[in-house]
């Protein structure tokens, strides 16, 4: 038995040890929110965020994950939060695919660094594909999100 | 337009149709009733398919395309509530599953929204007079003195009634025969910007795509493919895979030869997609491997520029060619290739079915729920009406998922283990099974006379064409794989357009764009070429060429209009700043085509600095006719813009000994951010009928860069991807 802190909540497993995350936590305790796009840790579908910071799950052995906290798309976080509110504004998503693995690598990113630059937006985004191309409006929606936390 | 087969008790119409084969309008034979919950005490008001008005006032309106990115369950219904003058807010979107009853449901080629528009028009046209005559009539007043306005009916006293509140007289009136639309000056919602209505949902990880579903004692299974297209299994030992921890079976998937047949190959049955995928890495299979072994791209693409650099099968033909190469003052000549693409849509093919006995469920992310619908009943030797065909959200489509070879693989395994399945394909069995975008090789050879004009264009292609995948030994185009280059929209009075032979050895697909990919691409970049021979600005000569206005071609009362075509590349040209003064080493290159019956231009502006290519912008535009949703319509051409260049700078898919080199996105590598410049898009205004805007922001984008590049360069590249040259 592992037991995983998912969204603050507890989550006792009993697999293979070396499964990713991804796959437990899509399969086994079922959120699916959590996306599938490569296996290889190139895409970043599959983003969550470890103690607040956004990594591959797919790459991830869930024996590594004891005792962290794990934050998905279903959760709830200030950035997080106030990014999806962005999100809406710009309507950044199209087929919606990536856009969870976009949403936490932003969210790691803004954990990080409150008042990122544009190549610091490019550099951490750069984790994160999207076929359907909704780069531009990810980036606006990220500024307006930084911009609006400054003021408020 | 086809007559409508009414079988409903009450309502009677004529003239609402599907623009593709008649609909069955009936409320009767369609129930909402598996939508959410429902409450006893809320009635419901099912005037047709596409619409149903509950007494709460909520608004359930049925998308019968599937929602790939492109926005379609939010424009079609926007279109019904606009005319039916309903309360956005209070619309539900519901997805259709695959029936005839809906007409033709094929989500590609651009086509939903215009195919559809008029359609939706009527479906909400028709539903707001029947509330008018039942406020009305409950208020005894003549219909002429009410109108609907926001999901109300309004006397012109000033009393009014909620949508809601008039379900249960609307029941009984009978709808009308023959409805006004709207003047498009009164539109609320259609040529505005309506934020998807599933934008939440797609930002908090709620939205069901295909490979979210789940249903109770749902297994996971992964199939080992042949690596050659069309192999078959020899034998297979599943020793080790059976030992893996959550692997429960094993069984064979038969290879169907048709269109959307399954490639077959081995199932492993597990209790979660890691242990399927680690117990098909564990079997050990011998193949019988099939004549594609012999497919290796470089010496195929050699065999198709051989068949293009000699006569080919005559297209079309205007004036003498031959004649005009003799009289020529001048004579310029290129040869283009390109390569195979995959679509690699984010989310992975993949399919949920649940076969009991002669019933079938289905849950997919498919481009086409009819053509599965009819698979998987052949598939199962059942009636159409026996297979469930559910369209979940499809995590990007581009193609791919028009072919419902996935569905009936998992409809076998289904089957096999007697209980529901989800089949997951990998990344790398996406890349390396596709039905891929075609290879090509171009040829393509221009008079030019004293003056600097073009008196001859002479273009040969030879390229695996789609029509193989339905006719194996296929080996020349249709007409319909030619059109986009016989309609090449120049004024030159000796055109011959040829199509050289080209066998396939994988399954060819179509891809965001189609052919118009290869052809958009040669004629594009050979007209810059012919410029530069000529001593001529890009532009004046590009304008020259298209001559003057005229109709190039009228199909479906759509018509190819050259004014429309200069009048986007000299917007595009001027939104890009073509007469200003650039930064140094900055330059802009264009492109112009017309595909999905949009007239669309782009202007790129790039830079190249130590051998490696920046592209600073991209200003796009598009005449699509009427626009419904121009923010949707905007992603889509930034959508588009990217996954052009996307293909400009890495897209290929190659083959060795059959088999494809390419296996996941280190290796077929798509944009990412730090390479996505600012894209600028225009859509023209124009009331002309909604032509289509999912695909034709596509061809633009490479031909445009290779022009920017020569402009900036010198350097005229002649084949993609710009990866293979070292300059990205
Ligand atoms: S699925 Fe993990 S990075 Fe792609
Ligand atoms: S929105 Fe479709 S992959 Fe990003």
């Amino acid at each position: 038995m592992i037991t995983l802190k998912i969204n603050g909540k507890e989550h006792s497993v009993d697999v293979d040890p070396t499964m990713p995350l991804l796959w437990v936590i899509r399969d086994i305790i079922g959120f699916t929110g959590t996306k599938f796009g490569c296996g290889k840790g190139l895409c970043g579908a599959c983003m969550v965020l470890m103690d607040g910071n956004a990594i591959n799950s797919c790459q991830m052995p869930i024996s590594a994950i004891q005792g962290k906290e794990i934050v998905t798309i279903e959760g709830k976080t200030e950035n997080l939060q106030a990014l999806q509110k962005s999100w809406a504004e710009f309507n950044v998503p199209q087929c919606g695919f990536c856009q969870s693995g976009q949403l936490i690598t932003a969210t790691s990113m803004l954990n990080n660094n409150p008042n990122p630059s544009e190549d610091e937006v490019n550099g951490n985004m750069s984790r994160n594909i999207c076929r359907c191309g909704t780069y531009t409006r990810i980036k606006e929606a990220i500024t307006h999100c930084v911009e609006l936390k400054n003021k408020g | 337009m086809a007559p409508i087969k009414n079988i409903s008790r009450r309502g009677f119409i004529k003239g609402i149709g599907l623009a593709s084969g008649g609909l069955v309008l009936a409320s009767s034979a369609y129930s909402f009733s598996n939508f959410g919950s429902k409450e006893e005490d809320i009635l419901e008001f099912n005037p047709n398919l596409f619409v149903q008005l509950n007494s709460n006032g909520s608004l359930i309106l049925v998308a019968s395309r599937s929602e790939m990115g492109q926005g379609v369950r939010t424009s079609l219904t926007s279109v019904i509530a606009d005319e039916m003058e309903a309360d956005w807010d209070k619309v539900i979107v519901k997805q259709a599953t695959g029936d005839a009853k809906y007409g033709n449901q094929n989500t590609d080629g651009s086509r939903s929204v215009r195919t559809l528009f008029e359609t939706m028009r009527k479906m909400g046209a028709t539903v707001k007079a029947v509330l008018i005559t039942a406020a009305a009539k409950s208020w005894k007043v003549p219909e002429s003195e009410c109108i609907a306005k926001n999901h109300f009916i309004i006397h012109s006293s000033g009393k009014k009634i909620g949508f809601g509140d008039l379900v249960e007289i609307a029941k009984e009136i009978s709808i009308p025969e023959n409805v006004i639309l709207k003047d498009p000056k009164d539109f609320k919602f259609i040529g505005k910007k309506l934020p998807s209505i599933d934008v939440e949902n797609l930002s908090n990880g709620s939205a069901v795509f295909g490979l979210d579903k789940r249903v109770p004692n749902m297994k996971f299974a992964a199939i080992k493919r042949c690596s050659v297209a069309f192999g078959t299994v020899k034998s297979v030992d599943k020793t080790e895979a059976l030992k893996i921890n959550g692997v429960l079976d094993v069984v064979e998937v038969p290879m169907l030869i048709k269109a959307f047949g399954p490639l077959g190959g081995v199932a492993v049955i597990a209790t979660n997609t890691w242990a399927a995928f680690k117990g098909r890495d564990a079997l050990k299979i011998e193949w019988n491997y099939s004549k594609n072994t012999s497919y290796n791209s470089e010496t195929f693409m050699d065999s198709i520029t051989a068949n293009v650099h000699k006569p080919g099968k005559v297209e079309k033909s205007i004036g003498n060619i031959d004649n005009a190469f003799k009289k020529a003052n001048k004579t310029h000549e290129a040869t283009y290739k390109l390569p195979h693409l995959a679509h690699a849509p984010m989310e992975v093919p993949n399919a949920v079915v649940s076969v009991k006995g002669d019933i079938c469920e289905v849950w997919a992310p498919i481009q086409s729920p009819q053509a599965a619908r009819r698979e998987v009943a052949n598939f199962l030797e059942t009636d159409q009406s026996n297979v469930t065909i559910n369209v979940t959200f499809l995590g990007g489509g581009f193609g791919r998922k028009a072919k419902p070879d996935f569905i009936v693989e998992a409809t076998a395994v289904s089957k096999a283990i007697n209980g529901p399945v989800q089949v997951v394909w990998s990344r790398e069995d996406d890349i390396q099974h596709s039905y891929y975008h075609t290879v090509s090789s171009q040829f393509l050879k221009g008079a030019i006379d004293k003056n600097g004009k073009v008196t001859g264009w002479l273009h040969r292609f030879a390229l695996p064409t789609i029509g193989s995948t339905f006719t194996p030994g296929r080996d020349l185009p249709q007409p319909w794989e030619a059109r986009s280059a016989t309609d090449v929209p120049y004024d030159i009075p000796n055109l011959q357009i040829e199509a050289g032979k080209a066998d396939a050895h994988v399954r060819i697909g179509w891809l965001r764009s189609v052919i118009n990919i290869p052809h958009g691409f040669a004629i594009n970049v050979f007209a810059d070429e012919l410029a530069h021979e000529a001593g001529k600005d890009p532009l004046e000569f590009r304008l020259n060429l298209i001559g003057k206005d005229r109709i190039q071609e009228t199909k479906d009362a759509y018509k190819y209009d050259t004014s429309k075509l200069k009048h986007v590349l000299k917007t595009a040209a001027k939104n890009a700043g073509y007469d200003k003064q650039l930064p140094e080493g900055h330059a802009i290159g264009l492109a112009v085509h017309y595909s999905f019956y949009s007239h669309v231009a782009a202007a790129i502006e790039v830079s190249v600095t130590n051998g490696k290519l920046t592209i600073h912008k991209i200003s796009v535009v598009i005449d699509c006719g009427t626009a419904i949703n121009r923010d949707t319509i905007t992603a889509q051409m930034e959508g588009a813009a990217i996954f052009g260049m996307s293909l400009a700078y890495y897209g290929k898919i190659t083959a060795k000994d059959g088999a494809i080199e390419q296996s996941n996105f280190h290796n077929y590598q798509v944009l990412r951010m730090p390479n996505a410049p600012k894209i600028q898009v225009e859509i023209v205004n124009s009331n002309d009928k909604p032509t289509g805007v999912g695909e034709p922001g596509v061809p633009v984008i490479a031909p445009a860069i290779i022009n920017a590049i020569f402009k900036a360069t010198g350097k005229r590249y002649r084949t993609l991807p710009l990866s293979d040259h070292g300059l990205v």
